[in-house]
């Protein structure tokens, strides 16, 4: 065991600290970027105080936008962004919670093939079988709409198999205790696994949140209409101009209002996160 | 109120696996009927065809005079308590109890009643808003129990409700389940590798092993006598010496060559429970009863009595005295039994 000295706790300390500050000295800077003036960069020294145009930018930013540059003003794209990241993270865990059920608890022909066969889509991910997926998608005239930017990404092999992993520590006593008490299998499912699964749903949000907040190369394939612009690849669009500085401070304070969302979810949702990643008791 | 007949049940598992080889019982409404064996007889198997859990292979299952072997476990009308509880975890007390009672439809007012009813029986019901996590094991146990008991079904099964208890809440709760069954008067069956539960809880005790029965019938006649040497080695504790006997010229004879005149023809194993064993300096033994000379070769005092291991006839034997040992290791003296007190067995096992 490490024994209780100042100085070791000193080093820990400052490891922390230190490590907190690199991970924490982009978002300053980005931070910092989003509440000066247009001309503060010019210069090519980046300031680290806060200048006074915080809200005018953000302002800008929530209004109108930088429509000069080709990019919508960020609160619909935002709300895109949200649309897709709700549906991806709900469609996947909806999807996968019944597929692992069906995998653990019924007996069919061809169970384990089918399990295997999802597993193995581990190996594809979106980038893989962009090609295709696009080709399928732009056949069923799903671009430029919400259901061509979450549907290809619902299936998910990753949340399957980590609901599969839960319900096998599920005691068969339960089961047959549901079956005596007269549960058919969806009662069974709605009432006891459902409930029981709640911690796990919860972490798998947040992770799959995040996962479709995040998505980039996907909605720039397939979207061409600005009203379905999504949030990140819409920064892409105001940082890369032909002919003109880019406008840091503006893009600046689109990328803080970016990173709201998914720090809002995990700072609601830590505890439940924490306890279905770690928790082994049920 | 019902009874429970078995009819030459059979259960094959794939691979050709059989756990069950063909078993007939008739379980008396209102009583209460024991399985006991050791692990891998088919015991669990059987109350879990009986309790519609496992399909039955051969054979016929009937509640009540009615065949269920196609009905499925909610529509038997049984309710089972499982040896690791099974409570639901994320359900409050009330909830788990309520469950079973809500799937048939029941409404809110009468479910209330029930729970609340049965709580009272069980002294539940301070309990009743708590989940099972917040329980200890003997009230888990009671709530097991409980949500067996509010839907008041048929038939009770019990598989080895008990096994997961402490000793001596083992023990309390073993009483209360005789108590409850035959307060309910529900027709049970119970399943446990336990003698000592097995023996206090029957009415009807089926002794099982390698998937048949071994023997049927009341604890205490199965105790005085057994019907084969592995009953006699199951029931009791500590178990039946069994000592071999070889024929020999002048009659039949043990290991080392004592020669036991009171064989029946056909024994060939002699049985003696160390309680009805006693050991002697000297002393002759009642007419036709045994007597073997014998070495201590350990004394075992738990207080209220003394077990010696004994080496006589080329065996060991366990003598169960009461209270403190006459003798100490070391010692020769004579273990003598009654004539009335020995048992015999043939070749085969089976009781002479």
């Amino acid at each position: 065991m490490v024994e209780n000295r100042p100085f070791l706790t000193f080093l820990t300390h400052l490891t922390l600290i230190l490590g907190v500050l690199i991970v924490a000295f982009p978002v300053y800077v980005a931070f910092i970027a989003s509440t000066r003036g247009e001309a503060d960069f010019l210069s090519g020294v980046m300031p680290l105080m806060p200048g006074p145009h915080t809200l005018e930018n953000y302002s800008i930013m929530l209004e109108s936008g930088m429509t000069s540059y080709g990019a919508p003003p960020i609160a619909p794209m935002m709300f895109n962004s949200l649309v897709m990241a709700l549906s991806i993270a709900i469609g996947k865990i909806a999807i996968s919670i019944l597929s692992a059920y069906a995998i653990v608890y019924f007996r069919f022909p061809f169970r384990m093939l089918a399990f295997w066969a999802i597993f193995v889509t581990l190996m594809l991910p979106v980038e893989v079988r962009i090609f295709p997926t696009f080709e399928v998608v732009a056949n069923l005239g799903m671009l430029n709409s919400y259901a061509g930017l979450s549907i290809p990404l619902i299936a998910s092999a990753t949340a399957t198999f980590l609901f599969r992993q839960f319900f096998l520590t599920v005691p068969d006593e339960l089961v047959e205790a549901a079956r005596v008490d007269g549960a058919g299998p969806l009662k069974f499912f709605r009432d006891i696994l459902l409930p029981l699964s709640r911690t796990n749903i919860a972490a798998l949000f947040v992770i799959l949140f995040i996962y479709g907040w995040n998505q980039y190369l996907w909605p720039l394939l397939i979207t061409t209409d600005t009203q379905y612009y999504t949030i990140v690849m819409g920064i892409k669009r105001m940082a890369v101009v032909a002919d003109a500085d880019p406008k840091w401070n503006l893009v600046m304070a689109a990328v803080i209002l970016a990173a709201l969302p998914p720090v809002l979810v995990i700072l609601f949702m830590q505890r439940l996160f924490i306890k279905g990643l770690v928790e082994t008791e049920k | 109120m019902a009874t429970v007949d078995l009819k030459d049940v059979k259960k094959t598992y794939a691979g050709n696996v059989v756990a069950v080889k063909g078993v007939s019982i008739a379980v008396p409404d209102g009583q209460l009927c024991v399985l006991v064996g050791p692990s891998g007889c088919g015991k669990s198997t059987l109350l879990r065809m009986i309790a519609g859990l496992e399909t039955i292979t051969d054979g016929t299952v009937s509640i009540d005079g009615k065949v269920v072997n196609t009905i499925g476990p909610a529509e038997r009308d049984i309710a089972m308590v499982f040896q690791n509880y099974a409570l639901y975890p994320h359900m409050k007390v009330y909830d788990n109890m309520a469950y079973g009672l809500r799937n048939r439809g029941m409404g809110k007012d009468e479910i209330d009643k029930r729970v609340r009813e049965t709580a009272k029986i069980l002294e539940l019901g301070a309990l009743l808003e708590r989940r099972p996590r917040e329980l200890s094991g003997g009230q888990r146990q009671r709530v097991a129990m409980g949500r067996a008991i509010v839907r008041s079904p048929k038939v009770f099964l019990f598989d080895e409700p008990l096994s997961n208890l402490d000793a001596k809440l083992r023990g309390q709760m073993r009483v209360e389940i005789k108590n409850l069954q035959r307060t309910l008067g529900v027709t049970s069956v119970y399943v446990t590798h336990d003698q000592l539960e097995a023996m206090t809880l029957a009415d009807v005790l089926v002794v099982m092993n390698g998937g048949l029965v071994e023997q049927v019938g009341n604890p205490l006649d199965i105790y005085e006598k057994p019907a084969s040497t592995f009953v006699a080695s199951f029931i009791g504790a500590p178990p039946m010496n069994l000592l071999p006997l070889t024929d020999s010229a002048n009659g039949a004879t043990l290991s080392d060559g004592t020669a036991v005149p009171q064989a029946p023809k056909g024994a060939a194993i002699l049985g003696v429970r160390p309680e009805d064993a006693d050991v002697a300096v000297g002393a002759a033994a009642s007419a036709g009863g045994l007597s073997l000379p014998a070495t201590v070769e350990g004394v075992e005092p738990v207080g209220a009595e003394s077990f010696l291991y004994c080496a006589a006839g080329g065996q060991k034997i366990i003598v169960r005295v009461s209270g403190r040992s006459p003798a100490n290791p070391g010692d020769t003296l004579k273990v003598v039994a009654k004539a009335e007190k020995l048992h015999w067995f043939d070749t085969a096992g089976k009781r002479v």
